[in-house]
């Protein structure tokens, strides 16, 4: 029908002129290193952090290795070639060597950065009672709450503060689930990483509150290699949130982060992420490139692993959170929204390895494609000999808008125990034009149908966020795709 | 309160209608009889507008507004209901949430508050229990797995909820059992106020038994060839449209 394409191409065009509403830069002084990146440079890093030496020459190690490695090419996603020697690798806010103690020693700037992110630190505190440790470039310059956090044991630190305060924890954990060599930007991130986020929960224990980090790329050309270590012990409960937003720039930054999680006996993490960068002008010019390894191990039998991610930022995502599921009965969830429009490339999904028996996978991942997004789920069920009794359920969606974009499904399923059950469904659709009449007709703007349809699309994974990050999932999806009206 | 003066409509390069007249009062309920494809789904698309109904000539005033320059929502802003043939499924939306998204819409564009949830979920209860309609599916998603009548008492239900000016009934009865019809004529007749105007479109009498109207039109080709009351209707379940065609040519 005309009005199906009347409309989304009206839809797309606006769509493709809205300007990025959190692209601006903020101007700190800063300690970054030249580009470039040699053994020296790793020297100048591990120095700058002080670290203890066995980090260093892990990072060594890792950096050796990756001499020896290339760059994938991945099936569904095209990028022009990355300089690494282009790449600015430590860069932090303030002078060297002097963080700041408290909020008041932190540039007001950096705190109005945050504002206009809406994040108010301050009011956070007190609204949300979430303790944020946020993460600015590469150095976490404020983190709040530790203190009610302490007296129930757990740690929550970034991980520069953890390597030099609970060294064991960290020699004993990091690289334990994405070993140095793992891929080619995991093994960069071991040489290179600056900072990121340490969480220690002790045995028994159920963590007082919700977890949070905001990420923000700030400095022109320097990469992000962050690390976050997250471990709960036997029968501990932990639920942690990552988002970020990122300002305008004009030359593609790169973001390859490492995350790991380890679940005991009984244990059950929740991470949950809300990624909304810079995804580039119209050209795709400009977007940060966001190459990131997450994998949660669960070693402890009855353990629980749940990814909830909602991705509407980047130029392209390459992203596959996973679930190693060793110990028995342990239950591995990834539950996914991806948005891409204009010329936003995504290529993500997760993947469950089965080895213990009578585990569990449950994968929803709801893929929306605008304009000449491309949107890519690819997803791995591995059953392996020993799984015995394993069962995964896999719900793949994919919801376009326009005609020039697209929806890529490619399911692995690899099964070695004839006891286990995998299931896979998929389905695409697209908003017809005689649902935005009926929405019309009853009075509401062709925007908010849109933005009410695509909610309704992505209800079963916004439901698996906590409340506040789901109200900002919900609010950060009708930013993405507002302008749905002519 | 609807003046429709020499309408000519095109759907993908068809005339369906041609030079269509008719004048609904506030206060009056009309009814528009006609064989399947003589253009009535097209008229009630057209008032509501519809994108692919061009209007090709003619005009649609509302309180001598015309209505042939504003979107579909700006219409219904207006108090212009439609319910539909065949109402829309939309999957994953909530039908609470599609009621309160509507309901606030309108009263928004009309500088009137917003209901805060209790009043609204309150109000749509009780008027769902008035229609008969399952509080069930007030939880379900929008039309989604409804059956024939569910869909059609949904469409009631949004009808009477959002009070309009002029509400087009398009085949509400069409698959409704006679309890169903029972249910909706009493919803119908529930909305008929001295203020509001009443367009149903059908192709039975059956209903008409239930919600008696003041004039009885027939659409054929895409022109009214005849109005009468609602003796007209009986006269046409009598004879049928052949009876009319063949008068209008004689
Ligand atoms: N999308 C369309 N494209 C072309 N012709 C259409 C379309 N929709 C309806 N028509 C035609 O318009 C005429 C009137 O249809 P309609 O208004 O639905 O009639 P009624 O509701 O009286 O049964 C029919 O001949 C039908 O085939
Ligand atoms: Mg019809």
């Amino acid at each position: 029908m005309n009005l199906i394409q009347e409309t989304t191409e009206q839809t797309v065009n606006e769509l493709i002129n809205n300007d990025y509403q959190y692209g601006f830069v903020t101007s700190i002084d800063s300690d970054t290193l030249p580009p470039g990146l040699n053994e020296d440079v790793i020297h100048k890093i591990s120095a700058k952090k002080n670290e203890p030496t066995w980090v260093l020459e892990w990072r060594l190690k890792a950096y050796r290795r990756w001499l020896k490695m290339s760059d994938p090419e991945w099936a569904h996603i095209k990028y022009p070639d990355i300089d690494f020697q282009g790449i600015s690798y430590y860069s932090s806010p303030g002078k060297a060597g002097e963080g700041p103690k408290s909020l008041d020693e932190v540039d007001p700037q950096l705190l109005d950065a945050y504002n206009k992110l809406g994040i108010p630190l301050e009011e956070q505190k007190v609204l949300s009672g979430i303790a944020v440790d946020a993460v600015f470039d590469s150095v976490s310059v404020a983190t709040t709450f530790r203190d009610s956090l302490e007296k129930a044991g757990v740690i929550f630190c970034s991980l520069s503060e953890a390597i030099q305060k609970h060294s064991d924890l960290v020699k004993q954990y990091m690289g334990s689930v994405v070993p140095y060599s793992d891929n080619f930007y995991a093994c960069l991130n071991a040489a290179v990483f600056t900072d990121g986020t340490f969480v220690y929960i002790p045995k028994g224990v159920h963590c007082p509150m919700e977890l949070s980090t905001y990420f923000r790329i700030n400095e022109a050309n320097t990469g992000q290699f962050e690390r976050t270590l997250i471990i709960a012990e036997e029968g501990s409960y932990v639920s942690y949130l990552e988002g970020c937003t990122a300002p305008k720039r004009d030359k593609n930054q790169l973001h390859a982060a490492v995350v790991e999680l380890v679940a005991m006996d009984d244990a059950h993490i929740k991470y949950s992420t809300v990624q909304n960068w810079y995804p580039g002008d119209e050209q795709g010019q400009g977007g940060i490139y966001n190459f990131v390894t997450k994998r949660g191990a669960c070693r402890g039998n009855r353990s629980h692993i749940s990814w909830t991610q909602v991705e509407t930022g980047s130029a392209i995502t390459w992203k596959y959170p996973s679930c190693i599921l060793a110990g028995d009965e342990s239950i591995g969830e990834f539950y996914s929204v991806a948005v891409t429009r204009g010329k936003q490339q995504a290529d993500t999904g997760t993947k469950m390895l089965h080895i213990g028996a009578n585990t569990k996978s449950t994968i929803v991942s709801k893929g929306i494609s605008v304009g000449h997004g491309q949107n890519t789920y690819r997803g791995l069920v591995r059953m392996t000999k020993r799984a015995k009794n394993a069962r995964n359920h896999t719900q793949c969606d994919s919801l376009l808008l326009g005609d020039q974009c697209g929806a890529h499904t490619f399911p692995y399923i690899e099964v070695m125990n004839p006891s286990a059950i995998v299931e896979h469904e998929a389905t695409t659709s697209k908003i017809s034009d005689e649902q935005l009449f009926y929405c019309q007709q009853r009075g509401l703007s062709e925007e908010d149908a849109v933005s009410m349809i695509v909610n309704g699309f992505c209800k079963e994974v916004f439901k698996e966020l906590p409340m506040e990050f789901a109200v900002e999932a919900q609010k950060l999806l009708s930013i993405t795709l507002e302008g749905a009206v002519g | 309160m609807l003046t429709i003066k020499n309408l000519s409509v095109t759907v993908s390069g068809k005339e369906i209608l041609n030079g269509l007249n008719l004048e609904v009062n506030k206060g009056e309920t009309h009814a528009i009889m006609g064989p399947n494809g003589s253009g009535k789904s097209t008229l009630a698309y057209t008032l509501a507008g519809h994108k692919e109904c061009v209007v090709s000539n003619g005009n649609i005033l509302l309180n001598h507004e015309s209505l042939l320059d504003l979107d579909t929502e700006h219409r219904a802003h207006k108090g212009l209901f439609l319910a539909m043939q065949y109402p829309v499924e939309l999957p994953g939306v909530n039908n609470m949430t599609f009621m309160r998204e509507s309901l606030n819409s309108i009263r928004r564009s009309k500088g009137e508050k917003e209901y805060d949830s209790l009043e609204l979920i309150n109000l749509i209860r009780q008027t769902a229990k008035q229609l008969k309609l399952d509080e069930k599916l007030l939880k379900r998603n929008v039309n989604e797995g409804f059956s024939g009548g569910e869909k059609k008492r949904n469409e009631i239900l949004q009808m009477a909820l959002l009070e309009p000016k002029l509400a087009i009934l398009d085949e509400t009865d069409s698959g409704l059992d006679i309890d169903a019809l029972r249910i909706i004529a009493n919803g119908v007749n529930m909305l008929r106020t001295p203020e509001r105007a009443i367009i149903l479109i059908t192709h039975y009498q059956r209903l008409l038994d239930y919600i008696q109207p003041d004039y009885v039109h027939v659409l054929i080709d895409g022109k009214i060839v005849r109005s009468g009351d609602k003796q007209l209707a009986l006269e046409l379940e009598d004879k049928g449209y052949n009876w009319i065609v063949d008068g209008a040519a004689a």
